[in-house]
């Protein structure tokens, strides 16, 4: 059997018997089931992916099973082994193993471990599934398969109102976004008679220039569906619109964020974008589209994370301000610094994910960075790691010579926006550039005021509970930032953070490896216009023109990212360890600027009064008004209220005497012989 | 001459005695009783006079039937009236009402 079988297949195994044995084999044995499915699989699809770097390898399809047939439509079950799919393997895998180890560790304390072990194995499964996808169903099935993972992670502390909500709102705003994703399986059915994605890519090219009817307009058929598409990648992807759950599924555990919400999941719509980029490529329209929100999503996203104090929400607005990146590079044509992106992304923001939780772990579930400080003597080996992955995300390297991740694929996306030569790129590079500028400041921010300066976790409640004999259960993480503004007093309070278990330790060390050497080790393969071609092999719309033209931008454009990088890592230097009163005296001079920030544009504010509000008041008049005043008035409670007071005149005819019942009997009697007297005559 | 009618006069106003005793009497249920047994003979003399003057033996034999089951009718009766009697320790038909609704 194809090893493919295997690496798909063993984790969804190993979460059956998880989730359904796991009360009987314990919590060990879960842990051991699933992990080792998971180490498994990293170890075929590593050979896998190499074997396609070797360039020795062929393009694939392993038949599983017949799954529907119905009239013209045919759909199959069948794992599709190529490039792209090779590398999204090796990503899945290697995280979401990582991150079953690291959370040996850091689920430690739990009650519910079997079944948390049991979603991340099945997320895998789903996410897996997802990109071996050969036809747009199977697709939909791991699209869907990973967002019930999503929701059932973010929402594992079930009894926290706000994971349950917060889960709630992951599922509904993805439920948007999904519907544009089946009305584009939909329509592409209907233009192209099938949903095998050989088939279709095969057959875009000769739609280009076709119309369709919809919504009682004339519209180009390939830009509807590509749009259409799309709309489902932005909410799998978080991009601008449909951000707004990303945040807030920070409620769910830090190993979930590492997995779902940072290297895996949310990367699902920049694969599928990829995955159908031939198509992509027919519609102009539609890459101005992706451009667009790509670039506005980067730039937004770094915007909030700036005045994030809530550690893992600023590396929650990170992976979207990235997402943002890795569209724009699909945008304009750059499909393999898409993947790229992607790829080191992967590493180093799984990386950061984890370094956080190792923080947090160490902090007793503290996760405002305000009550942090001081901490890089406490917990050495989470710094370095953290350093590692800021070098990696905010791309630094010396040109030619040496490089974290971060800096080949960032600076390769930016390159090629510049390359691309048409007014969409441009603004692109020129909004990519802003967005590495904060990029750069808001990573830095983040290790200064954890690492650096004096200790203030004296002032935190959670630290205070640890010292005074109270043990935190690992479900009182939470993502609110309910202290006041401005720094706390500084203060150790008796309290000396601990390093974490080498359980998070061993991942952390692998994945920073990853985010140090991953951009340089694979550049060759992903986009040099020299051995791309031969890796993607036409699994992406892969352009040498492009290729070459992004190695020959002038040179300005070429160091404008390590530029902007060492400007922001400037200004987080000098306004967190130089002049740090610097960050409250700039918010005192533009507090609409920081309140416009802290509210997150107001989104969250614009979608309540525009959708939420409605949608309540328009459901309390159908509840009140429609349901209570109206069915229920006149249906059930109306009948009820008829047969109850008919009941009451009834009973007083109940006397209980039996004279009184004779004398109905008598005249009943007189009655019936009257009438046979009468009327039967 | 005593005629038919003259029979089914007093059957009709024995049965109308016993009828109004059921309605009318409040005091106890040994009158009720009583009152059914009225109703049940005043059947019993048309049965009788019927079959005396129509020359038809079997309401007469019918009439026999009837004082049989008449006559188990007041033993249970009255059984269920000293079980009653034992229980509430009284038989005034006012009180009986339990199945007041």
């Amino acid at each position: 059997m194809h090893p493919i079988i295997f690496i798909v297949f063993l984790p969804l195994i190993a979460a059956l018997i998880a989730g359904l044995g796991g009360r009987w084999i314990g919590k060990t044995a879960s842990k051991l089931v699933t992990t080792g499915a998971l180490f498994a699989g990293v170890a075929l699809s590593w050979p896998l992916f190499i074997g396609w770097l070797g360039g020795g390898a062929e393009a694939e399809v392993v038949p599983v099973l017949s799954w529907i047939r119905s009239g013209d439509l045919a759909v199959h079950w069948a794992l599709r082994v190529d490039a792209l799919t090779a590398v999204m393997l090796v990503v899945v895998t290697t995280v979401s193993s990582l991150v079953h180890l690291y959370s040996w560790g850091y689920m430690e304390e739990d009650p519910g471990q079997p079944r948390f072990f049991a979603y991340l194995s099945l997320f895998t499964f789903a996410m897996l599934m997802l990109v071996t996808a050969d036809n747009l169903v199977q697709m939909f099935f791991g699209w869907e398969g990973v967002g019930l993972a999503s929701y059932l992670l973010i929402g594992f502390w079930y009894h926290k109102p706000s994971a349950n909500a917060a889960a709630l709102k992951a599922f509904v705003v993805n439920r948007v976004g999904d519907f544009g994703f089946s009305l584009g399986i939909f329509g592409t059915f209907l233009v192209f008679g099938t949903v095998s994605i050989p088939a279709i890519l095969a057959a875009a090219p000769s739609m280009a220039g076709a119309t369709i009817g919809f919504a009682g307009m004339r519209v180009d058929v390939m830009t509807l569906l590509c749009l259409l598409l799309f709309v489902g990648a932005m909410g799998k992807s978080a991009q601008l619109g449909l951000h707004t759950w990303l945040p807030d599924a920070m409620e769910g555990p830090t190993p979930v964020s590492a997995l779902i919400h940072a290297a895996t999941m949310v990367t699902a719509g920049v694969f599928m974008v990829c995955r159908l980029s031939p198509m992509f490529e027919v519609s102009p329209d539609a890459l101005r589209v992706v451009t667009y929100v790509g670039a506005a999503t980067a730039i937004f996203a770094a915007t909030v994370a700036t005045v994030q104090n809530d550690i893992k929400r600023v590396i929650a607005y990170s992976t979207c301000s990235q997402l943002g990146y890795m569209f724009f590079a699909a945008g304009v044509g750059a499909y393999g610094a898409a993947m790229f992106h992607l790829f080191t992304h992967a590493f180093f923001k799984a990386l950061l994910f984890l370094g956080a939780g190792s923080v947090i772990h160490a902090m007793h579930h503290e996760q405002d960075m305000r009550f942090y400080g001081a901490l890089r003597k406490e917990i050495p080996l989470t710094f370095w790691a953290m350093v590692a992955g800021t070098l990696a995300i905010t791309g630094v390297g010396v040109l030619g010579l040496f490089g974290f991740a971060g800096f080949y694929s960032k600076d390769a996306i930016l390159e090629s926006a510049f390359a691309s030569g048409t007014v969409h790129g441009n603004i692109a590079f020129f909004l990519g550039s802003l967005a590495a500028l904060l990029t750069s400041f808001y990573s830095w921010r983040l290790i200064f005021l954890t690492f650096f300066g004096g200790a203030r976790w004296g002032a935190s409640e959670h630290i205070q509970h640890a010292v005074h004999g109270h043990h935190d259960s690992p479900d009182e993480e939470h993502g609110d930032s309910a202290h006041d503004v401005g720094m706390p007093a500084e203060g150790t309070a008796g309290y000396h953070p601990h390093e974490s278990p080498w359980t998070m330790l061993v991942p952390l060390a692998l994945l920073a490896l990853g985010a140090v050497a991953a951009g340089m080790a694979f550049e060759h393969w992903f986009i040099s216009p020299e051995g791309a071609p031969e890796f993607w092999r036409g699994s992406i719309a892969f352009s040498e023109h492009l290729a070459h033209a992004a190695h020959k931008t002038p040179l300005w454009v070429k160091l404008t990212p390590a530029a902007v990088m060492l400007v922001g890592l400037y200004i987080a230097w000098r306004n967190y360890i130089r002049v740090t009163d610097a960050p409250a005296a700039f918010v005192a001079q533009f507090p609409g600027l920081h309140r416009f920030l802290m509210h997150k544009w107001y989104f969250d504010e614009l979608y309540d009064w525009l959708l939420v509000r409605p949608a309540m008041a328009i459901g309390r008049f159908f509840w009140k008004r429609g349901d209570e005043q109206t069915i229920d008035r006149f249906g059930p409670h109306g009948a009820a209220v008829l047969v109850g007071a008919g009941n009451r005149v009834a009973a007083r005819f109940q006397s209980g005497y039996v004279y009184s019942y004779a004398l109905v009997m008598l005249l009943g009697l007189i009655a019936a012989a009257s009438w046979v007297f009468w009327w039967t005559r | 001459m005593i005629g038919l009618t003259h029979f089914l006069a007093v059957a009709a106003i024995l049965f109308t005695l016993g009828v109004l005793g059921i309605f009318l009497n409040r005091r106890n249920i040994i009158l009720m009783l009583m009152a059914i047994e009225l109703i049940l003979l005043a059947v019993n003399i048309n049965l009788v006079a019927f079959s005396a003057f129509l020359g038809d033996l079997t309401g007469q034999v019918f009439a026999m039937f009837v004082l049989t089951v008449a006559a188990a009718e007041a033993a249970i009766g009255l059984a269920i009236l000293v079980i009653f009697f034992r229980r509430r320790g009284s038989i005034a038909v006012d009180d009986v009402n339990r199945m007041r609704g």
